[in-house]
């Protein structure tokens, strides 16, 4: 199984919901991760020019076999695209990326192969060891030849049959776009439109990557959707596309995201999410993100450009949920259309930003529906030299009566060459609209780490634990397991940012 | 099992300890004594670690080990424990949490795995019960909201789940009504033993009337200046500090 084919772009698996999470289930887990299960797309090895123009775009979806709906949807989104210009709104500063030098469609990367584990990046072995993750896994993520017993076929197969027998659609959008046209044709680009903001264009012009799922009506998804992976498979998608669309009265929880630090070769990544909570839905939607944040010089890293929104119908509940620690610069606004009445909109969401990185993230609530809520919690934990902001829009409109949101935004400094920054924005037309913000400050105190070093407790597991605390009601709304992985990674993270 | 000798210790610069000398061993319990500003915090400061204060003369001896070498956390993994005059908050971390991690921190540095689930439910209660403390108390956010009188309880809750060879308590009676002070009392009078040694640290005598000292130790201007049983702290209460300024 480790002859993976190179042409893997996404293999996906599945959670049991509230699994205890065992040495013995992670093995099945990988197990089921690694195993030719998984969906694949299957692409020529071959690479285009760099460049972007309209004969890429039309070879993208030519290679894709897409209908010609869907190569007409991107042409489209490429032509608005080219009349839009990159935002300088965001408070964050870096070079452009040269849109023009980027290469819009290449063959996955083939995971290197080691001997030993001794052949392997030290500073990526170092991160499993403090995930706590064995060796023997050690081995399997970084792509070192281990013989495994194959004996979860059965528990794979368990899980496609439960979900299928449901109704529930969970592929790769390469995949939906070909068997189910409708569902796409209907939905995509309906919550992000292309002509939406610069990087949600370029997306819909050339995303190659992404999932897509379904829940009908009815239907409370058995399991966590996961398309999260402790390290990268096979280089993730530089424009990656998600679709999740909850039929009326369903229920679906949807994991993505990566713990290992993903040191990848692309510096731009611009995906799009799109939520669609139809009357009585909900759907649950957890982030664990840690891409490449450059070295300690702020040299390298990932620029993390990220639309994603969801539209709540009547009685609908969106709820975004994510940890960001990764990405030289961020620039994420998970948001929430409440256009049906009494429905609910949340953001919880921790940040960190440590060394030269800058995150701009936060998020935008959009009350149009009747009796509308929305609660927004926001944890910025900044360190080294970086700047972290939150900008969060509350906006009501004049139809929304009785529209009622909480945001509470809370930062935390570690040492003194960081920055936190706070831009709320709130526009009201409505004046029954009920409207609270909350914001606080705090340092990591030399007394607090001392009082922690007394008890014995060594300044790097004070701060983690002062860090925990800090972001508490945030990780109590992750999944458990999803939770204690992230816990981790907010300690790996900060690492070093005091003393 | 601590030996202090001509310890000098400035604290921005300044000279607050001017050559202290203090020996204590185990099983006893000593008082230090003196007025505001005479360098009481500043000793219990020196000898659990906290890097404000520098030591610029003297040596720090606890157990054969130099303290003066040792980070704060090391000390802590000796069995030095200090009882905080203002015991610090920590948001988001409940009572619990904080003393799992500490035990267990301190197990690591001994080489034991962590305390099992069972095992520490079992001594919180049984602790928490001697210190007349309520169970959802252990489930808030540490000394968030904490009256002055529940934060000395729970620094005497975290002493007892420690159980170290030498604890500090500064000024642990300042913010105690009169229950919680015999409380606290009677929890440390039931934790102590022949192999385990308290200092005091106190203004008042009050504190003294129930855990009674073997020593009492004045101190003035970052110097010893008078040392003896608990009579002096009885003499000091009735005379004040002031004649002790003419011992100086």
């Amino acid at each position: 199984m480790h002859s993976a084919p190179a042409d893997v772009v996404k293999v996906f698996h599945f959670k049991k919901l509230s699994m205890a999470y065992t040495e013995e289930e992670l093995k099945k887990e990988l197990e089921t991760k690694e195993y030719e299960y998984g969906f694949y797309t299957d692409i020529d090895s071959d690479t285009f020019p760099n460049g972007l123009n309209e004969e890429i775009i039309r070879k993208i979806s030519e290679k894709k076999g897409e209908p010609e709906w869907m190569t007409e949807w991107r042409l489209k989104a490429y032509a608005s695209w080219c009349k839009m210009i990159e935002p300088e709104w965001a408070n964050v500063t870096y070079k452009k990326p040269d849109l023009q030098a980027i290469s819009y469609y290449s063959a996955p990367k083939t995971k290197p192969k080691y001997n030993s584990l001794d052949e392997v990046d030290p500073e990526l072995l170092k991160t499993f060891e403090k995930l706590g993750i064995s060796l023997d896994e050690q081995k399997k993520l970084s792509g070192v030849a281990v013989d495994i017993v194959m004996d979860s076929v059965s528990v794979a197969t368990t899980f496609k049959e439960t979900l299928a027998e449901k109704g529930i659609i969970f592929c790769s959008i390469t995949e939906a776009i070909k068997e189910h046209p409708e569902l796409v044709k209907k939905y995509l680009g309906t919550v992000v439109p292309p002509r939406d903001n610069y990087y949600a264009g370029l997306n819909s012009a050339v995303f190659t990557d992404g999932s897509f799922c379904y829940i009908p009506k009815g239907v409370r998804c058995p399991m966590e959707l996961s398309t999260y992976f402790r390290i990268n498979q096979a280089g993730t998608g530089q424009f990656e596309r998600t679709l999740v669309i909850a039929d009326k009265g369903s229920y679906v929880s949807y994991l993505e995201g990566c713990t290992a630090p993903s040191r990848d070769e692309n510096q731009l990544h611009a995906a799009v999410v799109e939520l669609i909570a139809l009357d009585d839905a909900e759907i649950k939607y957890s982030t664990v993100q840690n891409w490449f944040p450059g070295d300690k010089e702020g040299k390298g890293g990932v620029f993390n450009f990220v639309t994603k929104r969801g539209i709540c119908h009547n009685r609908a509940k969106i709820s975004w949920t994510q940890v960001e620690t990764g990405s030289a610069v961020t620039w994420k606004y998970p948001s929430c259309i409440l256009k049906g009445d009494d429905s609910i909109g949340e953001f919880y969401s921790i940040a960190v930003t440590n060394n030269y990185q800058q995150a701009d993230t936060g998020t935008k609530m959009i009350h149009l529906g009747k009796n509308t809520r929305s609660t927004i919690i926001s944890k910025g934990i900044s360190a080294g030299k970086s700047q972290n902001s939150y900008r969060g829009l509350v906006q009501v409109g004049s139809r929304a009566l009785n529209a009622r949101n909480f945001s509470q935004c809370d930062s935390l400094l570690m040492g003194n060459a960081c920055g936190a920054h706070t831009f709320p924005y709130i526009e009201a037309k409505n004046n029954s609209a009920q409207i609270e913000h909350e914001a606080t400050t705090s340092k990591i105190g030399e007394d607090q780490i001392f009082y922690c070093n007394q008890r014995g407790i060594d300044t790097e597991k004070a701060i983690a634990l002062i860090v925990n605390g800090f972001s508490k009601e945030v990780l109590n709304k992750l999944p458990m397991e999803f939770a204690v992985e992230a816990q981790k990674l907010l300690e790996i993270s900060l690492e070093g940012s005091v003393g | 099992m601590l030996t202090i000798e001509n310890l000098h210790a400035t604290v921005e610069g300044k000279e607050i300890l001017k050559g202290i000398d203090l020996d204590v061993k185990a099983g006893e319990v000593h008082a230090i004594m003196g007025p505001n500003g005479s360098g009481k915090s500043t000793l219990s400061s020196v000898i659990s670690g906290n890097e404000d204060y520098q030591i610029t003369k003297g040596s720090l001896v606890f157990k054969g080990n130099d303290l003066v070498e040792l980070d704060a956390e090391e000390r802590a993994h000796l069995g030095v424990f200090l009882s905080f005059q203002y015991p610090v908050e920590i948001p988001g971390v409940t009572v619990t949490n904080f003393i799992k991690t500490a035990i267990n921190a301190n197990r690591k540095a001994k080489g034991l795995d962590d305390m099992p689930a069972s095992e520490l439910l079992k001594k919180i209660r049984e602790k928490a019960q001697l210190l007349e403390i309520d169970s959802k108390f252990l489930s808030r956010s540490l000394n968030e909201g904490f009256s002055g009188g529940e934060k000395k309880r729970n620094e005497i809750f975290q002493m007892a789940m420690l159980e170290p060879a030498l604890a500090i308590l500064d000024e642990t009676d300042s913010g105690l009504d009169i229950d919680a002070l015999k409380i606290v009392a009677n929890g440390v009078n039931k934790l102590k033993s022949k192999e385990n040694a308290v200092i005091i640290i106190t203004h008042y005598q009050r504190l003294l009337d129930y855990i009674v000292p073997d020593f009492v130790h004045v101190l003035f201007d970052g110097k010893i200046v008078k040392s003896g049983t608990k009579e002096l702290a009885h003499e000091l209460e009735a005379k004040g500090y002031d004649w002790i300024k003419e011992l100086a």
